[in-house]
C-alpha cells in the first residue's frame, strides 16, 4: 500500500446514510413502485373488461329468457258463436265480444280506462282471427270458460323490459301513449305480466317482422349436426396423423412439410377456411349450401390443427419406458402404441378434443359464407339424416342474423342467444378440466 | 340420402367379414390359436379392411367425379343460341339443376308423377306453374331446352347413383372375398394390418398438406379468374372502393388500397389497447404476482380468449359504440357519426387479444434464464430495473414475435368489424369514422345471391388471397423468431 492515493482529495460526497433514504434512491425506489402499479392497472384493466363483458351479456341477455303474455279467461256460447258467423265480418264480431267481456273484468276489478278495437289488437295482435280459428277447430270448447294465453306485441313486450320509453314514445300505428295507459291498467289487474319464454330455447328463427317469437331452438340442432361431423371426423383423423407423425414418421421432407404445414393451418384466419369450403364443397363438389355437414366439414379442417397439436402433447407426455417396455415382452411396434401409449394419452387427447370443439362451437364467419345465415333456421329437420343435409344454421351464425337486423327487439335475442352459446362453451370446457384433473398422470 | 345407407351397407359387409374371416382363420388351425400366425383378431380386421378400404376409396372418388360428367353432358345439350344475352353457361346450368332439384321434390312431394317429369313439354305445358303450385324455387320462366336438359340431368344423375351403388357394394365384396380367400393360419395377418393401418395414419397426416392445397387451388384458380375480368392493377392501386350493386356492370371500382387500410388501422388500434395492457399484465404476473393472485388473475385473462368473436362483435356494436357515442357523438365532442367506428371495432379486438399477448408473452418471460436476474440483483438494480433493463431486452424478439403473431390475428379477425366497423370504405386517419377491412368485404362480397360469375362476387378470393398471405408471412415470420429466440436459452 502506498500513500500516494491518500494525496489526492477524496471527491465530496454527500453524507449518505443506509437509514435515511436519499433523493436517487428515493427516485429508484418511486419508479419501482410505479412499475408495479402499471402492472396491477394492467390486469385490473383486463378484469375490469372482463367484468363489463359479463355483466352487459347478462343484464341484456337474461330478458330474452321472459316474454310478456296476456292472461285472459274467456267464455263464448253457442249463440254468440252462430251470430258472429253469420255476419259479414266475422272476425270483428269475435273481437267484439271479446272486449265487451274485457271491459266486464276490469270493472269487476275497478280500474278505469277507456279503450277501442283498435288499441287492443295493437297490443295482444287480431284477437278477432285468434278466437275465431281457435273456436272453429274446438266447437266443443262453446260455452265453457278458456283461458287464453296471448304473445303480447313486440313493443308492448319492449315497454315491459324498458326498451319502448313514455318520455321517447312517438305515437304511430304500432303503439300510442293511450295504449300505454291501457296496458298499465291491465297489468294492474293482472291480465298482462311477463313469463319465462320456453319459445325462445326451443324455438326456430322468425321473420324479421316478428322478434318475439325468434327462438334459438333449431340453430341449436344445427350447430348439434355440425359438432357431431366434427367429432366424428377430426378425433379419428386427428389422432392418426398425430400418431403417425410422433410415433412413425421418419426424418424426411414430406414429414417436414407436414408440420409446417399443421402449424401455419392453425393461423390461418377462419374466413380462409370459409373460402376454401364455399370452392372446394359448394362450388366444385356440389354439396348442399347451408347444409350442417358442409358447416362440419369446414370446420374440421379449421379445428384439425388444434387437435393433432394437442394429441401429440400428450402422447409425447408418455414416457418411451412404457414403449420399451412394450417392445420388450415381444409386440409390434404398432401394438405397442396402439395397446399401450394410446390408452395412456386417451385423457388428454380428449381434453384437447373438447377444447377443439368449444373453439369450433364457436366460430361465426365461415358459416356466414357457405349460407348457414340464421334466416334458413326456420324449422327442424324431419329426421336424423335429414339433420345433416337439411338447410339449417348454427348458434353463432344466428346470434350474427339477429345482430344485423334492424329492429332492436332482436339485439335482446342475439344477448339471449349468447347466453346460451356461453352455457354450451362453459359446460364443455368444465368437462375438459374435469377430465385433465380426473385423470391427468405425472410420470 | 342413399350415401349413408350404402356407408351402413359396407360397414356391415366389413363386419360380418371380420366374423368370418375370424371363424375362417381359427378353423384352418383346428381351432387351436397356438397354431395361428398372428392373433385371430387381425385375420378379422385383414378381411374388414380389405373390405371398407377400397370401397370407400371409390364411393368418395364417384361422388367427386359424377358431377363433372353429368355437367359435361348436359353442357353439351345446350346450344349456344340458348344462353340468353348478358347471361353465362355457368347460369343457365344452374338453372338447370335448380329445375332438375324442383322436379325431384315435385315427385317426392307427390304432386307430379315420375312420368310426366320425366317426358314434360315446356312448350305444351306451362312447367313452370306446376314447378311453383308444388311450392318449389324456380326463378325464370323454364324453356324447353333447359327442361330439357334438366330430365335428361336427372336420368344421368340416377343411372349414375344406381351404378355406383352397385359397383361399390361390388367392390367391398370383392374385397371381402379376398381377404378371405387369403386367410389361413400361416397367413401373416398382422403385418397386412400394420401395413394397411399404417397407409391409413400417413393418409390422416397428409390431410393437412390437402387442406393447404385445397385454400390454395380454391383461391388462386378464382383470383385467376377475376383478374381476368378485372385489371390487376386497378385492383391493387384505386383508391376507391365501389362495387355496383347489378351484379354485372363494368362501373365497379374494386381497389383494395382502402380495405387495407381500414384493416391496419383497425388492427393499429387494437395493439395499442392489447400490447401495454398484455405486456405489463404478463410482467407483472410472472416476476411480482403471489402464487394465489397468479393462479386467479392469469385463468381470469384467459377467458378473454375462450370467448367466441362473435360476442366481442356484440359487443362492440351494442355496448362499446353507445358507450363511445355518448361521450364523443352529437351529445358529446361530436366527432362521432355513428357507433360504427374504426375505434368502436379497435377497442373490441385490443380486449379480444389481451390475452393472446399475455399468455404468450409470459411465456417467454419465464424463459429468460434465472441466474440473467440473480446477476442483475448483485449488482443492486432493483426489481423493476432488472425487468427494464435485463429481462425486456433478453425476451424482445419472442415478444415481437408475440406481438406479431396478435397482429395476424386482428387482420384476419372477421366477425368484429363486420359488426362493428360500418360497412363504408374509407381513406381517413379519423378513428371516429366508419371504416371497413378485407374481411369484411369478403363476407359481404359472398354471402347472399351467389354468382360466381360476376367480378364483384370474384374479388372477394382476390381478397381472400390478400389475407392469407399476409397473415401466412407474418405468421411465419413469427414463429421463426420465437423459435429462434427459444434456441438460445435452451
Amino acid at each position: 500500500m502506498t500513500d500516494a492515493s491518500m494525496d489526492t482529495p477524496r471527491p465530496r460526497r454527500a453524507k449518505t446514510s443506509l437509514v435515511s433514504e436519499d433523493a436517487r434512491t428515493k427516485k429508484r425506489n418511486a419508479a419501482e413502485k410505479r412499475f408495479q402499479a402499471y402492472g396491477i392497472l394492467a390486469i385490473a384493466t383486463g378484469l375490469f373488461f372482463l367484468a363489463v363483458l359479463a355483466f352487459s351479456i347478462v343484464r341484456s341477455g337474461l330478458p330474452a329468457f321472459t316474454t310478456t303474455v296476456v292472461d285472459v279467461n274467456f267464455t263464448l256460447t253457442q249463440e254468440e258463436f252462430d251470430e258472429a258467423e253469420g255476419q259479414l265480418f266475422k272476425t270483428k264480431a269475435y273481437s267484439g265480444y271479446f272486449i265487451s267481456a274485457l271491459q266486464k273484468k276490469l270493472e269487476t276489478e275497478n280500474v278505469q280506462v277507456a279503450f277501442d278495437e283498435a288499441a287492443i289488437e295493437r297490443i295482444m295482435g287480431k284477437i278477432g282471427s285468434t278466437l275465431r280459428e281457435y273456436y272453429t277447430a274446438n266447437p266443443d270448447q262453446l260455452g265453457e270458460e278458456v283461458a287464453f294465453k296471448l304473445n303480447a306485441a313486440s313493443r308492448v313486450d319492449g315497454y315491459f323490459k324498458g326498451r319502448v320509453q313514455r318520455e321517447t314514445l312517438q305515437d304511430s300505428r304500432f303503439l300510442t301513449l293511450a295504449d300505454l295507459d291501457l296496458v298499465d291498467a291491465l297489468a294492474e289487474a293482472g291480465i298482462i305480466h311477463t313469463a319465462f319464454d320456453w319459445g325462445f330455447i326451443t324455438g326456430a328463427d322468425s321473420g324479421v317482422d316478428n322478434p318475439g317469437g325468434a327462438g334459438i331452438g333449431a340453430s341449436v340442432v344445427g350447430s348439434f349436426f355440425m359438432m357431431l361431423v366434427v367429432l366424428l371426423l377430426s378425433l379419428p383423423i386427428g389422432v392418426a396423423a398425430s400418431i403417425y407423425l410422433e410415433e412413425f414418421a421418419p426424418q424426411n421432407r414430406w414429414t417436414d412439410m407436414i408440420e409446417v404445414n399443421i402449424s401455419n393451418l392453425a393461423a390461418v384466419p377462419s374466413i380462409v377456411f370459409g373460402i376454401l369450403g364455399l370452392a372446394v364443397f359448394i362450388q366444385f363438389m356440389h354439396l348442399p349450401q347451408s347444409a350442417p355437414l358442409v358447416g362440419g366439414l369446414v370446420l374440421t379442417l379449421m379445428t384439425l390443427p388444434t387437435i393433432i397439436i394437442s394429441t401429440r402433447a400428450s402422447l409425447k407426455a408418455v414416457p418411451p419406458s412404457i414403449r420399451d417396455a412394450a417392445l420388450g415382452v415381444g409386440a409390434s411396434k404398432m401394438q405397442a402404441v396402439f395397446h399401450h401409449v394410446l390408452p395412456l394419452a386417451m385423457p388428454g387427447i380428449l381434453t384437447g378434443t373438447i377444447i377443439g370443439l368449444a373453439q369450433a362451437l364457436g366460430e361465426t364467419a365461415p358459416l356466414l359464407l357457405i349460407g348457414m345465415v340464421g334466416f334458413v333456421a326456420r324449422g327442424y329437420p324431419d329426421g336424423f339424416i335429414s339433420g345433416f343435409t337439411d338447410p339449417n344454421s348454427a348458434m353463432p351464425a344466428q346470434i350474427y342474423t339477429w345482430a344485423a337486423r334492424a329492429d332492436q327487439a332482436f339485439y335482446e335475442k342475439a344477448w339471449g342467444g349468447i347466453i346460451i352459446l356461453l352455457i354450451f362453451l362453459l359446460t364443455m370446457n368444465i368437462i375438459a378440466i374435469i377430465l385433465r384433473r380426473r385423470f391427468e398422470r405425472r410420470w | 340420402m342413399p350415401v349413408f345407407w350404402l356407408i351402413v351397407i359396407v360397414l356391415a359387409l366389413a363386419a360380418a367379414g371380420y366374423f368370418l374371416g375370424r371363424g375362417r382363420a381359427l378353423q384352418s388351425a383346428g381351432g387351436d390359436r397356438r397354431h395361428l400366425h398372428s392373433l385371430p383378431t387381425y385375420y378379422g380386421s385383414n378381411v374388414a379392411l380389405k373390405a371398407v378400404v377400397p370401397a370407400c376409396l371409390l364411393l368418395v372418388v364417384w361422388l367427386v367425379a359424377q358431377p363433372f360428367y353429368v355437367t359435361n353432358v348436359i353442357s353439351g345439350m345446350i346450344p349456344a343460341s340458348d344462353i340468353p344475352e348478358g347471361s353465362s353457361r355457368g347460369l343457365v346450368l344452374s338453372e338447370v339443376r335448380r329445375t332438375a332439384e324442383g322436379l325431384d321434390n315435385a315427385v317426392a312431394a307427390g304432386v307430379m308423377t315420375e312420368e310426366f317429369a320425366r317426358n314434360a313439354r315446356a312448350d305444351f305445358t306451362d312447367v313452370t306453374q306446376r314447378l311453383k303450385d308444388a311450392n318449389q324455387v324456380v326463378t325464370n320462366q323454364i324453356t324447353q331446352p333447359v327442361l330439357r336438359a334438366a330430365q335428361k340431368y336427372r336420368i344421368v344423375n340416377g343411372t349414375g347413383n344406381m351404378v355406383m351403388t352397385g359397383a361399390v357394394i361390388l367392390v367391398a365384396l370383392l374385397g371381402a372375398l379376398w381377404g378371405l380367400k387369403e386367410t389361413h393360419k400361416a397367413f401373416r395377418a398382422r403385418n397386412s394390418v400394420e401395413k394397411g393401418v399404417m397407409a391409413l395414419l400417413i393418409a390422416a397426416a397428409s390431410i393437412a398438406v390437402l387442406t393447404t392445397v385445397g385454400i390454395l387451388f380454391s383461391l388462386i384458380g378464382n383470383t385467376i379468374e377475376f383478374f381476368r375480368l378485372y385489371p390487376a392493377s386497378e385492383f391493387f392501386t384505386l383508391l376507391e372502393w365501389a362495387p355496383s350493386f347489378s351484379g354485372r356492370g363494368g362501373a365497379s371500382s374494386l381497389g383494395v388500397l382502402p380495405l387495407l387500410w381500414g384493416t391496419l388501422y383497425i388492427s393499429l388500434v387494437a395493439l395499442i389497447v392489447a400490447v401495454p395492457i398484455g405486456l405489463f399484465a404478463a410482467v407483472y404476473l410472472s416476476e411480482y404476482a403471489s402464487k394465489p393472485v397468479r393462479s386467479f388473475a392469469k385463468p381470469m385473462l384467459e377467458v378473454l380468449a375462450g370467448i367466441p368473436t362473435i360476442v366481442y362483435g356484440l359487443f362492440a356494436l351494442l355496448t362499446i359504440g353507445p358507450m363511445l357515442l355518448s361521450v364523443f357523438g352529437p351529445d358529446g365532442t361530436g366527432w362521432m357519426g355513428g357507433q360504427r367506428a374504426v375505434i368502436t371495432a379497435g377497442l373490441a379486438m385490443g380486449i379480444m387479444l389481451i390475452p393472446f399477448v399475455s399468455s404468450l408473452s409470459d411465456d417467454i418471460i419465464n424463459a429468460v434464464p434465472q441466474a440473467m436476474r440473480d446477476g442483475s440483483y448483485g449488482l443492486g438494480a432493483t426489481k423493476s430495473e432488472t425487468i427494464k433493463q435485463v429481462i425486456l431486452p433478453a425476451a424482445l424478439p419472442g415478444i415481437v414475435g408475440a406481438v406479431l403473431l396478435a397482429t395476424s390475428r386482428a387482420i384476419g379477425e372477421t366477425m368484429i368489424v363486420v359488426l362493428g366497423a360500418g360497412a363504408a370504405a374509407r381513406l381517413s386517419l379519423n378513428p371516429f369514422e366508419a371504416m371497413t377491412t378485407v374481411t369484411a368485404k369478403i363476407v359481404s362480397q359472398l354471402t347472399g345471391d351467389s354468382d360466381f360469375a360476376s367480378p364483384e362476387a370474384l374479388v372477394a378470393f382476390a381478397l381472400g388471397m390478400t389475407l392469407f398471405i399476409m397473415t401466412l408471412g407474418l405468421n411465419v415470420f413469427a414463429l421463426y423468431i420465437v423459435r429462434k429466440y427459444r434456441e438460445q436459452y435452451d
